[in-house]
């Protein structure tokens, strides 16, 4: 179950201190159905900014997004979201943060506790689904966020930095993680992110954005197989060819 | 670990020991400081300095409560104190709750209590009691309203603070998961909010064994504060002592229920 997300000339301008700085500027994009899709930039340019008015957290100043044809006008469960900062229920365990969604919709509690150990199990959480956020590490929280996400069945999964505060090792587990994920799930994701390095291991496109304010560089297609390996030739071509172009928009900007 | 309203809620607390050693430190402040009275109390009456009667040692002002206790008198004032406390308390709970988390919730709300609640806060409760007595007589209905009146203020605004500062990225969370208002508000923002408003309830619970006393001095019959207004009547210190000690101890007694059922129900709060 997964849906196709439209983005139509989007605009959004902030008021800052009683001047309009423009944050994004039209901004149209297809995210195809079962796509993983990263929207890759430097800090302010943007990205986030773009994931939070798909989220519904934002309204565009012009504009719209469609999911599935229907325009977004807020938040709703179709459209799950992973924060940076794990954002977990912190007085729920570990098991009932991942319940939270199918609780709300009113699932009965007796499968409410199978999704919940289910999506538990995808991420390996198992055994500590009786703790408490506050008893888990950063990445572990981080996997109970995802599985919270995908407990809900969203069609579309909103990923924002989520992995930014993780140490490297984690970092590159957590990525693994995902990827498996999403071959299982094949859900639509929107995964913002400024290492290029992930970019190329998760994405099936890669979205590069312009700063500030931020509007579409270029679209990368990545023809790598499912299961990446972050050493083949082909991988680090990729690499390098977004450096490039990115570095350009970095020096641009210090110009 | 330095303001006022720290000192009142938590009392003078030093670095946590292992819980044996704690114990018997504090045994043995208790019991120095007994001793101490004594000595005190014993020097008055061997040196003359000054009628012994101002000073009473801890064996009277105790044998005293004993005796209050036996005769079953003392427990007549304990209810009637423990009663006004708990119906003006929860009172005051229920309407600090009931106003505060409306508040905290709808700035329209906010901004309807604010102006009133910022005009009678800074008056000290006390200076309000004679107007509660002329309105609602001596009787009880004075005595439990003053203490609603004056634990409403702390509890109320420690709810409207702890529903303002409920993490906005937590409503995000459970918006996207598919809650919706009357589910981000039960949901989320009350148990997100559950710590802060525990603080205030605590500060509540301090306040109205603060309160109770001294409107028992004024026309009761019954009450611990009656007991120490009527040792001060008729010259009774250990009575006066007596009181003072189990209103302390009930104060001990309701902080330490608080800070067990916040215990329970903020465990998550704990690595």
């Amino acid at each position: 179950m997964s849906a196709r997300v439209q983005l139509e000339g989007l605009h959004k301008t902030f008021g800052v201190d009683g001047h309009a700085a423009p944050a994004l500027s039209d901004v149209s994009l297809e995210v195809h159905a079962g796509e993983l899709l990263c929207l890759l930039g430097p800090s302010g340019c943007g990205k986030s900014t773009l994931l939070n008015i798909v989220a519904g957290f934002l309204p565009p100043t012009r504009g719209r997004v469609l999911v599935d044809g229907a325009p977004v006008t807020g938040p709703g469960p179709e459209r799950g979201v992973v924060f940076q900062e794990y954002v977990l229920f912190p007085w729920l365990t570990v098991a009932q943060n991942v319940e939270f969604g199918p609780r709300l919709q009113g699932a009965p509690a007796e499968r409410c506790r199978a999704i919940a150990a289910r999506y538990l199990h995808m991420v390996g959480l198992s055994e500590h689904a009786a703790k408490f956020p506050v008893q888990l590490s950063g990445g572990m929280k981080q996997r109970v966020a995802i599985a919270r996400a995908l407990a809900n069945s969203p069609s579309i999964v909103l990923m924002d930095e989520p992995f930014g505060a993780l140490d490297a090792q984690t970092r590159e587990v957590l990525q693994e993680e995902l990827s498996r994920i999403q071959r299982v799930e094949h859900k639509t994701i929107i995964f913002v992110t400024h290492s290029i390095r992930e970019a190329v291991y998760l994405a099936d496109r890669v979205v590069v954005l312009n700063r500030a304010p931020g509007r579409i560089k270029e679209i990368f297609t990545i023809k790598l197989p499912e299961a990446r390996d972050r050493f083949a030739p082909e991988f680090t071509r990729y690499e390098s060819e977004i450096t490039r172009l990115v570095k350009e928009e970095v020096a641009r900007v210090h110009e | 670990m330095s303001t006022v309203t720290d000192l009142v809620q938590w009392g003078l607390r030093g670095a946590s020991l292992p819980r044996r050693r704690a114990l018997a430190l504090r045994l043995g402040v208790v019991l120095a400081f007994l001793a101490l009275w004594s000595l005190a109390s014993g020097l008055v009456v061997l040196l003359g300095l000054f009628n012994p009667i101002f000073l009473a040692g801890p064996w009277l002002v105790l044998g005293k409560v004993w005796e209050l206790a036996l005769s079953g008198e003392l427990w007549g004032h304990l209810g009637a104190t423990l009663e006004r406390v708990a119906v003006g308390f929860t009172t005051g709970a229920l309407l600090a709750l009931a106003l505060g988390l409306p508040a905290g919730q709808w700035r329209a709300v906010r901004n309807l209590l604010e102006p009133i609640v910022e005009i009678l806060r800074p008056i000290p409760p006390l200076a309000m009691l004679p107007l509660f007595i002329v309105w609602a007589g001596i009787g009880e209905t004075s005595k439990v309203a003053f203490i609603t009146y004056a634990t409403f203020f702390p509890m109320f605004l420690s709810t409207v603070h702890a529903v303002q500062q409920v993490d906005p990225l937590l409503l995000r969370a459970a918006a996207s998961l598919g809650a919706r208002r009357p589910q981000l508000f039960f949901r989320v923002v009350l148990p997100a909010a559950l710590p802060e408003i525990l603080t205030g309830i605590r500060l509540g619970v301090a306040l109205s064994f603060f309160v109770i006393v001294i409107s028992e001095f004024i026309g009761a019959e019954q009450g611990l504060g009656y007991l120490i207004n009527d040792g001060r009547n008729f010259f009774l210190v250990p009575q006066m002592l007596g009181a003072a000690i189990v209103l302390g101890l009930l104060g001990y007694a309701g902080n330490a229920l608080v800070v067990r059922l916040g215990r329970h129900w903020l465990r998550w709060e704990r690595p």
